[in-house]
């Protein structure tokens, strides 16, 4: 077993992509790149048959949104391990939420279908090449995203909920 | 010479080789005494009625044994704990497929408002989708608050006309819900 270190993996990824790498960060020793939105894909590609790195695990993706952050609203991650070294790595794409689209990765994991019907039933992420996008776990006839800030987390159909009672 | 007794709360006039009473007020006393429910339970609520069901509170008591999982053979649908709006049409069928006379006790915060639950994924209360015979308040609410429901359900079966789904409010009941099974 070899122990790869941060500086080792983002090296790695520099000298394969280049300019597709933007830029990284290590928050509580998880080595984290932001890495283009047209590369994603074919970055978590070469992360699989590397043999130097062996990151071939895909732990989950999802999304954040950061309603503050013109032209990049959307923050698609995605956590990979690799189970040889035991070492995580964390990849993010930002997208604008006026077209949030982004190649799916359901051909490289196959256990990416659900979690990227999960990301498009909360925050409406169109998964490019997905074999079936639809709402996963909110009701089919939803018509909104309800994890996008501008929607509020409460049922907007209680009319008995007084605002003065909740210090609002 | 016969005299008036009162047998489970009817009265009878009992006399050699007869029993008078009021037709209605047996029935309503036999149905009673042997609601058969349908727990649909799906959280902590279900755990409290299930304590309901054991040997230390027991519905047996009141003719309550036998727990119907078919909808059909049911006379009270128990509805326990959260109910999300995904699971409300399924809860609707479940009401509709009853046969009549049924009635409804909602058990808990979850069942009868939301609960801690004001979200846009739950159902704000299941009156929002079938109407409701009893509430039982409590989160959960102990089996002694679940039994004072059934008691109260009891209340209901043994006063109410026996054919109370003939009934204008009944209809107009059903008409709010649109479960115009009787058009």
């Amino acid at each position: 077993m070899t122990n790869l270190t941060n500086e080792f993996v983002l090296a790695r990824l520099q000298e394969q992509f280049g300019s597709a790498i933007i830029t990284s960060e290590t928050p509580y020793d998880l080595l984290t790149v932001e890495v283009a939105v047209d590369k994603a894909h074919e970055i978590i590609a070469w992360l699989k048959q590397d043999d130097a790195t062996k990151i071939s695990f895909l732990t989950l993706l999802g999304a954040t949104h950061y309603p503050d952050s013109q032209g990049r609203e959307l923050a698609i991650s995605y956590l990979l391990h690799s189970l040889v070294n035991n070492f995580r790595l964390r990849l993010k794409s930002f997208i604008p939420i006026a077209e949030p689209t982004i190649a799916s990765i359901t051909d490289i994991y196959v256990g990416a279908n659900w979690q990227e019907r999960e990301t498009y039933d909360f925050f409406g992420v169109q998964f490019t090449g997905h074999p079936n996008l639809t709402r996963i776990l909110n009701e089919d006839s939803m018509d909104y995203f309800p994890l996008r800030k501008e929607y509020h987390l409460e049922d907007a159909t209680r009319e008995d909920k007084d605002d003065r009672y909740f210090g609002r | 010479m016969g005299k008036v007794e009162k047998i489970n709360g009817v009265e009878t006039f009992n006399g050699e080789g007869f029993q008078l009473s009021v037709l209605d007020k047996v029935i309503a006393s036999a149905r009673a005494n042997s609601v058969w429910p349908l727990p649909f339970a799906t959280s902590c609520c279900g755990i409290e009625y299930m304590a309901t069901m054991g040997s230390n509170y027991d519905v047996a008591r009141f003719g309550m044994e036998r727990m119907s999982f078919s909808p059909r053979q049911a006379d009270l649908l128990i509805v326990a704990g959260t109910i999300s709006k995904k699971l409300a049409p399924i809860l609707k069928q479940v009401y509709e497929q009853m046969a009549e006379p049924k009635w409804v006790i909602s058990v808990g915060a979850c069942a009868s408002s939301g609960g801690i639950f004001d979200t846009y994924s739950v159902l704000q209360g299941i009156d929002r989708v079938i109407p409701v015979d009893v509430y039982v308040p409590g989160c959960p609410p102990r089996p002694e608050q679940i039994i004072e429901g059934l008691m109260n359900i009891h209340r209901l079966v043994k006063n109410e006309s026996l054919r109370r789904r003939y009934s204008d409010e009944y209809k107009h009941l059903l008409n709010k819900y649109h479960l115009n099974e009787n058009d």
